[in-house]
C-alpha cells in the first residue's frame, strides 16, 4: 500500500525495563510491562489519555487492563496477533496501518515478562501444549517422543542444515559471541561482564545436540514497548520520528507442524521479507545493521538467509570474520539479543532498532545509521520483519 | 494401572484412527482419495487438491532418518530418566515425515538417511507407539 509521507506510521517512544534474573523484577507480569508503557508514553512526550490504540503480546495481557492502568480514557483499537516472538514486528505492521488509517492515533505496542522468576519455559510450553499452535498434534505426535520444548524443535532444523551446507558448531559459535561481545558494551543486558570465548562456547554442555546451552537464549523478567503513529502527528512532538518503511508477517506451511514441511528452512519470513523490502523500496544491502530474533544461533542464521541478506546455504560463512559484530558489514543485535542481553519477546530489537536510528546508542551506537532491519520468530517459524529508518 | 510415566496421546477423533491402526501393529497414513496424495499428521481435507475424500492406507513401514535432536538436558519431568535420547524425524516411502525414534541405534550413531523400518511398542494396554528400527 502507497501512503502519503504525512501518514507514513513511525515510532514515537520507546521504553524498556531494568532486567535481571535473580532476584526477579519483584513486580507482576502486568506491572512490568506498565513501566515499559508509561516510559515509551513518556518518550513520546504523551499522555495515557492520547493511547487509542493497544496491541500486547500473546498470552501475557490484556488490552482493557493496560488501558485501565495507564488511563486510556479513548481506547478504540485493541488487538493481539498471535504469532509468538514474531508478535512485536507484525504488531508494528498492524499498529502501522492502523494509525494509516485513522482507525486509531497513538498505538502502543508493550511485551515483557517475568521470564525468569515466573513460569519458565520447560513448565509453560513443555507442559502446556494449549499454549503450541498445533497444541493436539504437539500433545499427540510429539510429546510422547519427548520433544517438548523449542530448543528441541529448532535443533531439528539446524541439525539438517549442517547436512545440507555444511555449517559447522563454530559457525553457530560465532553468533554466540557477536551478541555476548555486544553485550559488554550494554550497561543494562544481563550479561554484561560476562565475556564468552570459542573455547567457552565450545565447552558448554549439550542441551538438544546441535544446540549447545550457549545456543539458547537467556530467561528474564524485563519489559519494553513502543508507541506508534504518523509522521505528520509526530511532527507536534519532540522526539524524531522512526519511520517503518516496510513491515510484513508470514507463516511457514504447514505452520501448525513442523516435521512435513516441504522445504525444512521455510519459514514466515520467507513470506514476509520480500514484501517488506518491495513496500520499503529498498533492499536488504542498503542496510545499516539488523536485529534478528535470536532465540537460538542457528534461528539467526536461518533468518540472515531468508532475509536475503545472503543466499540459502551461506549464512554460516556469512557470520564468520566478524561480519555480523560492530564495525563489520552488517552489525546484528548490537544490543546483545535474547542471547545475551534479555529475552524481551524481541521488542528489545524494535527498541534497539530506535535507539540506533536515533543515534542514541551510545558506546555501540553505529555511525551514520539509516536503514534496520528488525525480524521476529514465533511458535513453529512464524515470521515477521519491519525496515526503520531516520 | 499401568508402570509407562512418558505423555500419552489422546485417543479421540482422527488422531485415535491413527494411534488405532498402531494398536493393530500397522502404520496407516491417510491418502487422498482424489489425487492420491498421502498426508501426515492427520487432516480433514486434502491440503492439495481439497477433496474430502480420504482413506486409511498402509505404509510400507520402511523410510530413512530426515533428521534428529539429542536431548542431552531433559525440558519435561518425565523425561529426566531418559537423558540423553533422541527424537528422531523419519521420511517414509510415502512421502510423509513422522515423529518418532529409532530404537536399536544409539544416538549417536544416527545417520541422516540411515534406513529405518517400522516396529510397534505396546507400551500401556491402550496405547501402541510406532518406533523404527534399522532396516
Ligand atoms: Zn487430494
Amino acid at each position: 500500500m502507497s501512503v502519503t509521507e504525512d501518514k507514513q506510521a513511525c515510532i514515537i517512544g520507546i521504553g524498556q525495563t531494568d532486567l535481571c534474573r535473580k532476584p526477579g523484577s519483584g513486580m507482576t507480569q502486568l506491572g512490568i510491562q506498565l513501566k515499559a508503557s508509561t516510559e515509551a508514553i513518556a518518550d513520546a512526550g504523551l499522555r495515557g489519555r492520547d493511547i487509542d490504540g493497544i496491541m500486547p503480546f500473546p498470552n501475557l495481557g490484556h488490552a482493557e487492563a493496560f488501558a485501565a492502568n495507564l488511563g486510556c480514557e479513548n481506547l478504540r483499537y485493541a488487538s493481539i496477533i498471535h504469532m509468538g516472538g514474531a508478535a512485536p514486528c507484525a504488531s508494528l505492521q498492524a499498529a502501522g496501518a492502523a494509525v494509516t488509517t485513522g482507525m486509531a492515533k497513538h498505538v502502543l505496542i508493550p511485551a515483557g515478562w517475568n521470564g525468569y522468576s515466573g513460569a519458565r519455559v520447560k513448565q509453560t510450553v513443555s507442559q502446556d501444549t494449549a499454549s503450541i499452535p498445533g497444541g493436539a498434534i504437539a500433545r499427540d505426535f510429539y510429546l510422547p517422543f519427548g520433544l517438548t520444548v523449542p530448543p528441541q524443535w529448532y535443533s531439528l532444523m539446524a541439525r539438517r542444515h549442517m547436512h545440507e551446507y555444511g555449517t559447522t558448531a563454530e559457525q553457530l559459535g560465532c553468533i554466540a559471541l557477536a551478541m555476548r561481545k555486544h553485550a559488554q558494551l550494554n550497561e543494562a543486558a544481563v550479561m554484561h561482564g560476562k565475556e564468552m570465548t570459542m573455547e567457552d562456547y565450545l565447552a558448554s554442555p549439550m542441551l538438544a545436540d546441535p544446540y549447545r546451552i550457549f545456543d539458547c537464549c537467556i530467561e528474564t523478567d524485563g519489559a519494553a514497548a513502543v508507541v506508534v503513529t504518523t509522521v505528520e502527528r509526530a511532527r507536534d512532538l519532540d522526539k524524531k520520528p522512526i519511520r517503518i518503511l516496510g513491515a510484513a508477517a508470514g507463516q511457514p506451511y504447514p505452520a501448525d507442524e513442523i516435521t512435513n514441511r516441504k522445504d525444512i528452512f521455510q519459514t514466515g519470513l520467507t513470506i514476509a521479507a520480500p514484501e517488506a523490502f518491495a513496500t520499503a523500496g529498498v533492499t536488504p544491502s542498503d542496510a545499516d545493521f539488523a536485529m534478528i530474533y535470536d532465540c537460538f544461533t542457528f534461528e539467526v542464521l536461518q533468518q540472515i538467509e531468508e532475509v536475503g541478506f545472503c543466499k540459502r546455504g551461506e549464512g554460516g560463512s556469512f557470520v564468520e570474520g566478524g561480519r555480523i559484530e560492530l564495525g563489520g558489514d552488517l552489525p546484528i543485535n548490537t544490543h546483545g539479543g535474547l542471547l545475551s542481553e534479555a529475552h524481551l519477546l524481541g521488542m528489545g530489537h524494535i527498541v534497539e532498532a530506535v535507539r540506533q536510528l536515533r543515534g542514541t546508542a551510545g558506546e555501540r551506537q553505529i555511525a551514520d545509521a539509516e536503514l534496520g532491519v528488525v525480524t521476529g520468530w514465533g511458535d513453529f517459524g512464524d515470521g515477521s520483519i519491519a525496515i526503520l529508518s531516520n | 494401572m499401568s508402570d509407562y510415566t512418558l505423555p500419552l496421546p489422546e485417543l479421540d477423533g482422527l488422531h485415535g484412527e491413527f494411534f488405532a491402526h498402531c494398536k493393530n501393529h500397522a502404520l496407516h497414513f491417510q491418502r487422498c482419495d482424489d489425487c492420491q496424495t498421502f498426508r501426515h499428521v492427520p487432516r480433514e481435507m486434502c491440503p492439495e487438491c481439497g477433496s474430502w475424500n480420504w482413506s486409511w492406507q498402509p505404509s510400507s513401514g520402511r523410510g530413512k532418518v530426515f533428521t534428529w535432536t539429542v536431548v542431552a538436558r531433559p525440558m519435561h519431568p518425565a523425561f529426566v530418566d531418559a537423558c540423553p535420547y533422541a527424537p528422531v524425524v523419519v521420511e517414509m516411502e510415502e512421502g510423509v515425515r513422522l515423529l518418532s525414534e529409532v530404537v536399536d541405534v544409539a544416538p549417536a550413531d544416527l545417520e541422516i538417511d540411515m534406513a529405518v523400518e517400522v516396529q510397534f511398542d505396546d507400551v500401556t494396554s491402550d496405547v501402541t507407539l510406532p518406533k523404527f528400527k534399522r532396516a
